[in-house]
């Protein structure tokens, strides 16, 4: 809502020296939203005067038609003589009222205006179009003055050319303050001054010869008031005034008829709508649309109608989309000189339901939407016949004949403690306080400890208790309000989960790796890329009906396509030495997906309507990933770095394990999109001895970094964090072990096994075999070559063993040894190396 | 050692006689003067008090001296050998200086080599500020609440007092999530808010609720330089018996002091949300002008604008026809609740430019905020 200060000055008074600025603050505090406040004419300098035509000059030999012109100012100039002035316009005529500005003035721009040579002449000033003087940029012309300007009057002032306009964002809350009478109203609270209501007009009482209207669905309508104006002249220019605010309130000047509706719903909120009453048949019927019923409305695009439509009809069919927008067929034209006003009241969600079902939001449907005033009606349509009688021409005059349908209306009754708003604010309000706030913005109030409360008919938005207290305590200031703590029981601070996942967090960050942030939007493009089969479950995916970008419409299954691309985006920035982590969630849909449904708000909802909404949602566990590239280690003058291989990868997952206390060991796997030579399952084992794969990790496959525009041997692991944990019951208690303070025995065994062989295989085998005295063993050489057979592998490990009551002999230990040995022979054919 | 014997007369000893330890003696201070370094010192000390050197042989014949001559021969070797000790001391103590002072410069290496073989990590700034927030209201006693999100209507929108025709649905820019026939129709959406988690909360905990809930947000706006479809949010639900506009504003002073300093105070100003009556935008004061911006174009604010206020986010009071459809009695219980943008406060906290910085994972941006911010 755009509101000109000098319109607001006509229904409050505010201060003389009220600036916007000061009046915005005043109006933020009671709850508007002022966005911006535009100063109109800040550049603007006069002398800016009306001037007549007295001669024109056509100038020739010029490739555009120039006119050298002279024109009264009066005593404008200060000499009395006429101005001489070249213009290029050519929309005026000798005798005609025009707006000149003389030498030493200024035009928004900021253009300074200067005596000088042009077109073989001496111009003394510029004759003005409305674009020039910043009124709007529709008319390129010159603006012609009504004949009764006064020759030599500041036109600044004319033309209302100086002013400030405040752009307020109403609130669906605020529907009223869609109109300078509403704004009015909060600024004449602010200010402590009455409000001279533009409502209160005097109103002829409703009779049987107005245009017939009939009324078929009163839910959807219950006002229809309906007056009419004959004899307009199609000719009568809207006056400059009412063009001027038409404009300055956000909308375009078209015609005397369109203006003055526009300009009574800027100033009432109640939409209008005119029709040509030699373009009506018969009665206005106000239905609902029948199955495959069309119309055409004024942007003259054919709309499909839903039986749900409200709609405005005559004896041939529909003939506007009721409180959104009218028909072409009644539209009024240039010809139109009697017309039908309607001004009706409209069920809001009706409107929002027609308005987004065909996305035509109007002026007229965003106030329906929010509520419009239903005892403005009335009013409204007496001002708009007041208007059009006296603008329209001499011939113009309002028929007696007033058509009002009315339907009656619930009264709205709130019972309200007196003491309730004190108990929301925390302020202790006085019982009168209370009482005054609520009949300032129009309620009638009752009772004394009690109250009753009749909101005004302008604000459907008062329904609760709450809804008056807000009132109240925003009228009172919300800065009364003090500053308390609640006294909060002790809590029982993070969740183990929550916990969790921080601890991955700071572990992968010491770890030297950088976490990211990546939208969750794929397309199956990206599942290309990574060489997922036709098949792949990770395939299924949550879409969106309106995606940011119809390349990506789906939610991801997998938090790889966003980190690689991530990474990508890295590499291409120089940044070459990359290791990247994210922790977020993925989205799976489960099997069948069905509708949630659309529960009640006015109980709780009982725990099976509850569970249908839980079945309407897809899986959405947490994940945890890795990306790599480049050097894990970095070369600088100590020599060589190391690059990131396959095994730092599993050594992220590790990490993650490690921070959650869950063991994980890894299994040959083949996997997309991982490289399927160098992929491992990677395997959670439960308490009680049972295995569960919760994620991969090793280096991607060639085929998907090519695709991807990758480096070679880029590594990545991806986990289920929910997986990894399940085990987890709450709390993880780590027991703390027996340090023995025996000296460590060390034995080392070479075992030569076929190269196929798992090391992980050999060293389980090793472990089981040795028993209890075994303390670690550790893998510290992988050799193949002429030593050892082909096709096979040695394997060195340290053993240490250690009891936790004596000191080992060398017996003990090797008789350790020799089992761990002879079992992982017995497992895997394990020769020792030299025997 | 041999028994004293009367007959024996000291002078006839060679090794006791006073020129014979005042030679050894002298001999022993030469050569550890005559050490160029702790070896030649270390051989020194072997030679002249050693179990073989001259001075501890005469010592051992001490002891076979009839008790009359004891007494001098004693007195005689003993300071020999002081002399001999102090000697070597002082010795070593100037030969470990002259090491120090050469060796140990030449062993000297520059220090100012750069080093950073193992690389840098660090956690991304909304995280850690997530959870800065997060523990704040943990200390005073709150719990973080979270939920999904993707999110069925009823959550995001109705229990929220949102309901399906009033103009504040369409407000929200929503992404819908597609039903299974293809239509839009599904019930499902992604959130637009982490006030979802709040109605999850009600529904399955007792008053008092104190939580605070954190997570990803999802609106239809393109990416630029002040937006993102994807954000971050964190808000806070207090319902108890009692509450009132008073301890929200309490509560949100006590937050914005505790992350941005001391007298950094909040400012409510009316607004309109469906699930909170009263409702208010929520501003701080600028911490970083404390105000002093305003109408001084000598100081112009970047934080603020020289407003000297920034708007930060939306607060109220749980409206009652929300703890209705949570199956909690108004006529008991009220509570408030509040909302802030991570994106934001990062901007306006940390002097982030460009919203883009944050999504795009440059490890440039990142990088610098390191484990906590
Ligand atoms: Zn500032």
């Amino acid at each position: 809502m755009r509101v000109p200060l000098s319109w607001l000055r006509e229904y409050v008074d505010l201060p003389a020296g009220e600036s916007g600025r000061d009046v915005a603050d005043k109006l933020v505090a009671l709850g508007l939203e002022v966005e911006t406040v535009e100063q109109l004419g800040a550049d603007l300098k006069g002398p800016l005067v009306v001037g007549r035509v007295l001669e024109i000059e056509e100038l020739e030999g010029f490739k555009k038609p120039i006119r050298f012109c002279k024109v009264d100012v009066g005593d404008a100039n200060g000499t009395g003589e006429p101005q001489e002035i070249v213009c290029g316009a050519r929309n005026f005529e000798v005798d005609d009222k025009v707006v000149v500005i003389l030498p030493g003035g200024v035009l928004p721009g900021p253009f300074e205006i200067a005596e000088r040579k042009t077109y073989g002449r001496v111009s003394r000033g510029m004759i003005c179009s409305a674009r020039e003087l910043g009124m709007g940029d529709d008319h390129d012309g010159i603006i012609v003055l009504p004949i009764e300007a006064q020759i030599g009057a500041d036109a600044i002032e004319l033309l209302g050319l100086i002013d400030e306009v405040l752009d307020i964002a109403v609130t669906p809350d605020r529907g009223y303050c869609l109109s300078m009478r509403g704004v009015a109203r909060e600024a004449a609270i602010a200010y402590g001054q009455p409000l001279r209501d533009p409502a209160l007009l005097d109103v002829p009482d409703a009779n049987s010869y107005g245009y017939p209207v009939l009324v078929e669905d009163a839910a959807g309508c219950d006002r229809f008031v309906a007056r009419t104006v004959v004899g307009i002249d199609p000719e009568a220019p809207s006056p400059l005034w009412l063009q001027r605010r038409v404009q300055m309130g956000g909308m375009r000047p078209i015609s005397l008829v369109v203006d003055v509706t526009n300009y009574v719903m800027l100033e009432l909120g109640q939409p209008l709508h005119a029709y040509d009453r030699a373009r009506l048949q018969g009665a206005i019927v106000v239905r609902r649309a029948h199955e495959g019923e069309t119309l055409t409305t004024l942007d003259d695009a054919e709309r499909k109608l839903d039986r749900e439509d409200l709609l405005i009809c005559d004896d041939r069919g529909a003939i506007g989309l009721a409180g959104v927008m009218g028909g072409a067929s009644t539209e009024i034209g240039v010809g139109t000189t009697d017309i039908v006003i309607e001004a009706a009241h409209f069920d809001s969600v009706s409107i929002a339901r027609t308005a987004r079902r065909h996305k035509l939001g109007s002026e007229a449907s965003r106030r329906f939407e929010r509520g419009v005033d239903p005892e403005a009606a009335r009013a409204a349509a007496q001002r708009a016949v007041d208007l059009l009688a006296a603008l329209g021409g001499e011939r113009a005059q309002a028929e007696a004949g007033v058509t009002e349908v009315d339907a009656p209306r619930e009264v709205v009754r709130i019972v309200l403690a007196a003491d309730h708003a004190a108990r929301v604010a925390g302020v202790a309000y006085p019982r009168e306080t209370v009482a005054q706030r609520l009949q300032e913005v129009g309620c009638s109030v009752e009772g004394i400890d009690e109250l009753t409360v009749v909101p005004p008919t302008w604000r459907p938005d008062l329904t609760d208790p709450n809804d008056l207290a807000e009132e109240v305590i925003r009228l009172e200031g919300y800065e009364q309000v003090p500053s308390t703590l609640p006294q909060v029981p002790a809590g029982r601070g993070l969740t183990a989960d929550q916990r969790r996942r921080r601890r991955i967090g700071r572990a992968l960050a010491g770890a030297g790796y950088v976490e990211v942030l990546d939208y969750p939007f794929v397309g199956q493009s990206a599942f290309d890329d990574l060489g997922l089969a036709p098949d792949d479950a990770r395939r299924r995916t949550v879409v969106l009906v309106n995606p940011i970008s119809e390349e990506e419409p789906a939610l991801r299954t997998t938090l790889l396509p966003g980190l690689l691309g991530t990474l990508r985006r890295n590499l291409g920035r120089g940044n070459g030495d990359l290791a990247l982590f994210e922790s977020g969630v993925v989205f799976l849909p489960n099997a069948s997906t069905p509708r949630a449904p659309q529960l009640a708000v006015d109980r709780r909802p009982t725990d099976e309507e509850l569970a249908g909404l839980t079945a309407a949602l897809p899986d959405q566990p947490q994940r945890v990933a890795v990306v790599l590239a480049g050097e894990r280690e970095h070369s600088g003058w100590w020599g060589k770095g190391r690059p990131q291989v396959w095994a730092d990868a599993i050594e992220a997952a590790r990490v993650v394990a490690d921070a959650v206390g869950v063991e994980l060991t890894v299994r040959q796997d083949q996997y997309e999109p991982w490289h399927p030579g160098r992929c491992a399952a990677l395997v959670a084992i439960a308490a009680d001895g049972t295995e569960r794969v919760v994620g991969h990790a090793g280096e991607l496959h060639p085929r998907v970094l090519k695709a991807l525009h990758l480096p070679e041997r880029v590594a990545a692991m991806e986990l289920d964090l929910d997986l990894l944990t399940a085990d987890l019951d709450g709390e993880h208690l780590p027991q703390a072990g027996h340090i023995s303070s025996y000296p460590v025995a060390t034995q080392d065994v070479a075992l030569v096994v076929d190269a196929s062989v798992p090391a992980a295989t050999v060293e389980a085998a090793l472990v089981e075999g040795a028993g209890v005295l075994l303390e670690s063993v550790r893998l510290f050489d992988v050799y193949t070559g002429e030593q050892v057979a082909e096709g096979g592998k040695s394997l060195a490990y340290a053993l240490r063993f250690r009891a936790p009551d004596r000191t080992l002999t060398v017996e003990e230990a090797t008789a350790a040894r020799d089992a761990a040995v002879a079992l992982a022979t017995e497992r895997t054919g394990a020769v020792l190396r030299g025997a | 050692m041999s028994a004293p014997n009367k007959s024996y007369d000291p002078v006839e000893v060679e090794a006791l006689k006073p020129e014979e330890v005042e030679r050894a003696r002298d001999a022993a201070l030469a050569a550890v003067a005559a050490a160029s370094d702790l070896a030649e010192l270390q051989e020194a000390k072997v030679a002249h008090t050693g179990d073989r050197s001259p001075l501890a042989l005469a010592n051992r014949e001490i002891g076979a001296l009839p008790p009359q001559a004891k007494a001098e021969a004693g007195k005689r070797v003993g300071q020999a050998r002081g002399a001999v000790k102090k000697a070597l001391e002082q010795r070593q103590v100037e030969l470990e200086a002259e090491r120090d002072a050469r060796v140990l410069v030449e062993e000297a290496v520059d220090v100012t080599l750069p080093w950073d073989r193992a690389p840098r990590g660090a956690r991304h700034p909304l995280t850690t500020l997530s959870e800065r927030i997060e523990d704040l209201f943990v200390a005073m006693g709150y719990e973080v609440a979270e939920g999904p999100q993707v999110e069925a209507e009823w959550y995001n929108f109705d229990a929220l007092n949102i309901l399906p025709d009033h103009p504040a649905r369409t407000m929200q820019d929503t992404f819908f999530v597609r039903a299974e026939d293809g239509s839009a129709d599904s019930g499902v959406v992604l959130r637009t808010h982490t006030s979802p988690v709040q109605i999850r909360t009600m529904l399955t905990r007792t008053p008092p609720i104190y939580v605070i809930c954190p997570g990803r947000v999802y609106r239809t706006d393109e990416l630029d330089a002040t937006h993102t479809p994807v954000f971050g949010q964190i808000e806070g639900l207090a319902v108890d018996k009692g509450l009132t506009m008073g301890d929200l504003k309490g509560t949100l002073d006590h937050f914005v002091q505790a992350m941005f300093g001391e007298g950094i105070v909040t400012r409510l100003r009316p607004s309109y949300f469906p699930f909170t009556e009263p409702s208010a935008e929520l501003d701080l004061k600028c911490f970083v002008c404390r105000g002093a911006s305003v109408g001084d174009p000598e100081r112009p604010c970047r934080t603020c604008r020289s407003e000297g206020w920034i708007e930060w986010g939306g607060c109220g009071m749980v409206n009652p026809r929300v703890l209705i459809a949570c199956g909690i009695d108004p006529e008991v219980y009220s509570g408030f609740a509040f909302g802030v943008g991570l994106e934001r406060a990062l901007m306006f906290r940390h002097n982030v430019e460009d919203m883009r910085d944050m999504v795009e994972g440059d490890v440039r941006f990142t990088l610098p905020f390191g484990m906590e911010i």
